[in-house]
């Protein structure tokens, strides 16, 4: 039942009190005159309505959480109660910069910490999420080759496996996509590389390890390709968890780089957001960046680079976010960084090699924190899809893996499980996994018919596409 | 050091030989040796949770805390109730990821779909999207909505937020839309300059109410005005005031945003905010973002689902209306809390509070010699100018505790741009009345 059919009419709470001056009156011009519904409930109804939606949402917190692409991994409870400190929420954006030494402080260690760790020389903590990175990035390359009146680059080279993400933001950065057909194994294609290259290329986004799990072993070359050309190269960081203290972007050649701190260093996801889209580049764009630099040593500053491309976002980013980050990175500190990447990838490899007997793998060699099924076959031969399996899933009270993506492997499964899974936790879901793949042969109709021990039923999204309920409609 | 890698050394040699490698570094094998890393990461080691939140205390012990504040431009102090602090404590909601599995999301996505009623419902609009990153971004895509191929201009009222016009004008730069400024007299933005700019080149206009200044602008007549050259007119509008003013609808808006930080959510260094929109239902399609519609199961039970996928980067990808993908989901449902707790009454009620108390600090700072450059209808703050230097001022509320009005640009007049919410007792407007008479005293110094 929706919060509006709780509500009672003259139900209420008193939250704010009386007001002690004069009472102003708006003039009736000016007024609102539209009817505004808003509930009106006792606090222990409004407080039982969100526990009832809380039982009806799914978290790290409750299980398995394989989203390939997505790094679900445990969100230390730490980092809240961090985050809730009154020196860090109650400070206004518009302090005068000595009332708030703390919090340029967080965002200076944050930055030294991520530029160490992704081979990086200045950051910017102000984008609010990947794709608002990404952005940024390519506004860095926009800026980077109007400077040196180099305007005929146009062009942003992306591989067909990237995400979604990737050629939107590109758009949005009034660039045109040149996309580039990638191997099976989701590596590029040198040849299909160098066939786009040309003086109109403003440079490439790229993901590595790519979104089939696999470190492209060709990366020195690629990069080059591109700088050679006049272009400047995109480290897409969603799959960062995977490398972490082992191999840096800026060491491949990479001259920007956008990190998901709600993926990669333990944020919570909030059933969709805030994240945190920190961008890190090398010296030589360091002068297009958002105004929002930290400098100094015992006394910090805000200096605004020289040729920024402006404010993405308002004041500082999201910082409670990066608060969250930052207690991430000095609770694992260099060794626990390193030792998070690598069971990462002993995690993804150890499920994998307890599946590929039955699942059809996208790539069968050694894989890095995730791995890609095709379901393609089994699609063929029983005529279940990676949906239903993905269905089935739930019934056992697992969440899915990432389904159809990449778009490169068919009927796929990305799964990431993450280094804060342990090894019983892989193991029951294995378990299931082979069970479900059984019976897509012996019981389909059952995966056809999964979920049923969920709130609800498969949803018919072409209705809801076709004819649209946004919202709630008052009776009166 | 800390860690939550579960993993003792005995599974971890289990797990190896399941893979058929030796070590943790053969995990590696595949990268290609001249790229790797051959030193450790320039980090300090790690530490433990008791040490971690000593540390971290030590940073936000850096912060000063005012007890009290009359700052706004953007970022505003109102009360927030516990329970929203509790209900977007909850971990099924606070650690889940964007609802992709409907089934086992109709929380999170029932939740979605209140939380654009509630924006409906504020705004007098049709539809809401379920969020983007806050209100500067929200004005930058609602710009970004309105650009077709011969339009590719937007009017930018002068007195709009110069914050939010920084964010426009950034997207803007990507887009490569062109941005101009309308004029203000007086601290509200200039019609007949209006009428003047307008052409079949302007895409939309945008307008902030209340405005940067406090100031109610003639946001009907405007709408009109804009309306008259066929462009779309928006209004980015504060939350708070709509329990009182005139609603978006009401002035004709097309499409409607804002920041919903003074929604329950705190000050935070100035996020993570949240940037809600909403439009007319011919614009539906073009709203970037999220949004959840209500459908029905297999069997028939009415459940939510998110929808008009279509619009979107993992659908469209360079054609989609944005890139936006995260947005601020857990903020959003800090507004529906706040705003069903609050109720009706309550936000009427806080809308009231600020707007009185900001007009009655007004009248006493005006008592003691300060000019109010507001002359018409003011919401919650106003601008002041003074003979004293703004520095002297401020320093002095500072120096007790008090975070004084923002010093504003161009300062020539020694301009200071004050709010006031329900939190701003009548005693603390005294009290600080009290100290700025005696700085005011003195106006030699």
């Amino acid at each position: 039942m929706l919060i509006f059919e709780k509500s009672r009419p003259g139900r209420k709470m008193e939250y704010i009190g009386n007001c002690d001056v004069p009472e102003f009156t708006l003039p009736e011009e000016n007024q609102r005159k539209q009817d505004l519904h808003l509930p009106e409930m006792s606090e222990n109804d409004l407080s039982r309505h969100y526990s009832e939606l809380a039982k009806k949402s799914y978290g790290i917190n409750d299980g398995f959480y394989p989203l390939g692409s997505c790094t679900m991994k445990y969100n230390p409870k730490v980092n809240e109660e961090v985050a809730a400190l009154d020196g860090f929420t109650q400070i206004h954006p518009l302090q005068p910069v000595h009332t708030v030494q703390g919090c340029l402080e967080v965002i200076q260690l944050a930055e030294k910490y991520l530029t160490e760790i992704t081979g990086m020389d200045r950051m910017t903590l102000q984008p609010a999420a990947g794709a608002h990175g990404e952005f940024v990035g390519l506004l860095l390359m926009k800026a980077y080759h109007q400077k040196r009146q180099d305007t005929k680059r146009k062009k942003i080279i992306v591989p067909d496996s990237a995400h979604g993400t990737n050629p939107a933001s590109v758009s949005m950065s009034g660039f045109s996509v040149v996309s580039i057909p990638s191997g099976k194994d989701g590596c590029v294609d040198l040849e299909q590389l160098k066939a786009v290259l040309g003086d109109d290329v403003a440079g490439l986004m790229l993901t590595n390890p790519n979104t089939v799990g696999i470190f492209d072993r060709n990366i020195m070359e690629i990069t080059s390709l591109i700088h050679e050309c006049g272009g400047l190269v995109y480290y897409d960081g969603a799959n960062l968890n995977a490398v972490m203290g082992t191999v840096r972007p800026g060491d491949m050649g990479f001259d920007i780089v956008h990190l998901n701190l709600h993926k990669t260093f333990s944020t919570p996801h909030g059933g969709g957001g805030p994240g945190s889209g920190p961008v890190g580049c090398k010296e030589f764009l360091a002068e297009f960046l958002p105004s929002i630099l930290v400098e100094g040593n015992s006394e910090l500053t805000v200096v605004q680079p020289q040729y920024s491309i402006g404010e993405v976002k308002n004041f500082y980013g999201n910082f409670l976010v990066e608060v969250r980050a930052l207690t991430y990175l000095i609770t694992l500190g260099a060794k626990g960084i390193k030792e998070a990447s690598q069971n990462a990838v002993l995690n993804a490899n150890y499920m994998m090699s307890q599946l590929k007997d039955l699942y059809t793998m996208a790539d069968e060699h050694l894989c890095m924190h995730e791995f890609v099924m095709s379901l393609e076959e089994l699609k063929k031969q029983t005529g279940i899809s990676a949906m239903d399996i993905a269905k089935g899933l739930l019934d056992h009270g697992i969440h899915p893996p990432t389904m159809y993506f990449p778009l490169i492997v068919h009927e796929a499964l990305m799964i990431e499980p993450t280094e804060t899974e342990s090894k019983e936790t892989m193991d029951d879901v294995v378990k299931v996994l082979r069970e479900l793949y059984q019976q897509a042969y012996d019981q389909p109709q059952l995966l056809l018919n999964a979920p049923i021990h969920t709130p609800v039923t498969r949803l018919d999204e072409v209705e809801a596409a076709r004819n649209p309920k946004l919202r709630y409609i008052f009776s009166e | 050091m800390g860690s939550y890698v579960p993993t003792t050394q005995e599974e971890q040699k289990e797990m190896l030989a399941a893979i058929g490698i030796e070590s943790m570094a053969d995990l590696y094998q595949n990268i290609p040796a001249q790229v790797k890393l051959n030193r450790n990461l320039e980090m300090p080691e790690g530490l433990s949770e008791l040490e971690t939140i000593k540390k971290m205390k030590e940073i936000a012990g850096k912060n000063v805390i005012f007890p009290t504040i009359f700052r706004g431009a953007g970022a505003y102090r109102h009360f927030i109730p516990s329970v929203v602090k509790q209900v977007i404590g909850k971990e099924n909601f606070l650690t889940s990821y964007t609802p992709y599995q409907a089934e086992i999301s109709q929380g999170i996505l029932q939740s979605i779909y209140e939380f654009q009623t509630l924006i409906c419902e504020l705004t007098g609009m049709n539809v809401a999207n379920a969020s983007v990153y806050d209100g500067a971004t929200a004005a930058a895509e609602s710009v970004a909505m309105c650009q077709d191929k011969k339009r590719k201009k937007v009017l930018i009222a002068q007195t709009v937020s110069p914050f939010v016009i920084d964010v426009v004008k950034t997207y803007c730069y990507g887009n490569e839309m062109e941005v101009e400024l309308i004029p203000e007299a007086e601290g509200r933005c200039q019609l007949d300059a209006l009428r003047n700019q307008l052409d079949d080149s302007i895409a939309c206009v945008y307008l902030q109410q209340p405005n940067f200044y406090g100031n109610v602008e003639q946001a009907r007549e405007i709408g009109q005005i804009v309306h008259q050259s066929k462009a779309k007119f928006i209004m980015g509008v504060n939350p708070i005031s709509l329990g009182v003013l005139q609603t978006p609808m009401e002035c004709g808006a097309d499409v409607a945003v804002g920041e919903g930080q003074p929604l329950g959510l705190p000050l935070a260094f100035g996020g993570p905010y949240i940037g809600f929109m909403a439009c007319t239902t011919e614009m539906v399609r073009k709203l970037p973002g999220r949004i959840v519609g209500e459908t029905k199961d297999r069997n028939g039970k009415v459940g939510y689902v998110l929808t008009l996928q279509a619009r979107e980067q993992h659908i469209r990808r360079e054609k989609a209306s944005s890139n936006i993908c995260s947005n601020q989901a857990l903020c959003a449902l800090a507004v529906s809390v706040y705003l069903s707790a609050m109720g009706k009454e309550g936000l009427k009620n806080a809308a009231t509070q600020s707007m009185s108390k900001a007009h009655y600090m007004a009248e006493c700072l005006e008592k003691i010699g300060f000019r109010i450059k507001n002359k018409g209808i003011y919401f919650h703050e106003f601008v002041t100018e003074s003979s004293k230097s703004t520095q002297i001022i401020l320093d002095a509320l500072e120096e007790k505790g008090i975070l004084g009005g923002l010093a504003l640009a161009n300062n020539d007049q020694n301009q200071i741009l004050w709010c006031c919410t329900e939190m701003n007792t009548k005693e603390e407007i005294d009290l600080t009345i009290e100290i700025l008479k005696g700085v005011m005293g003195h106006a030699n110094i």
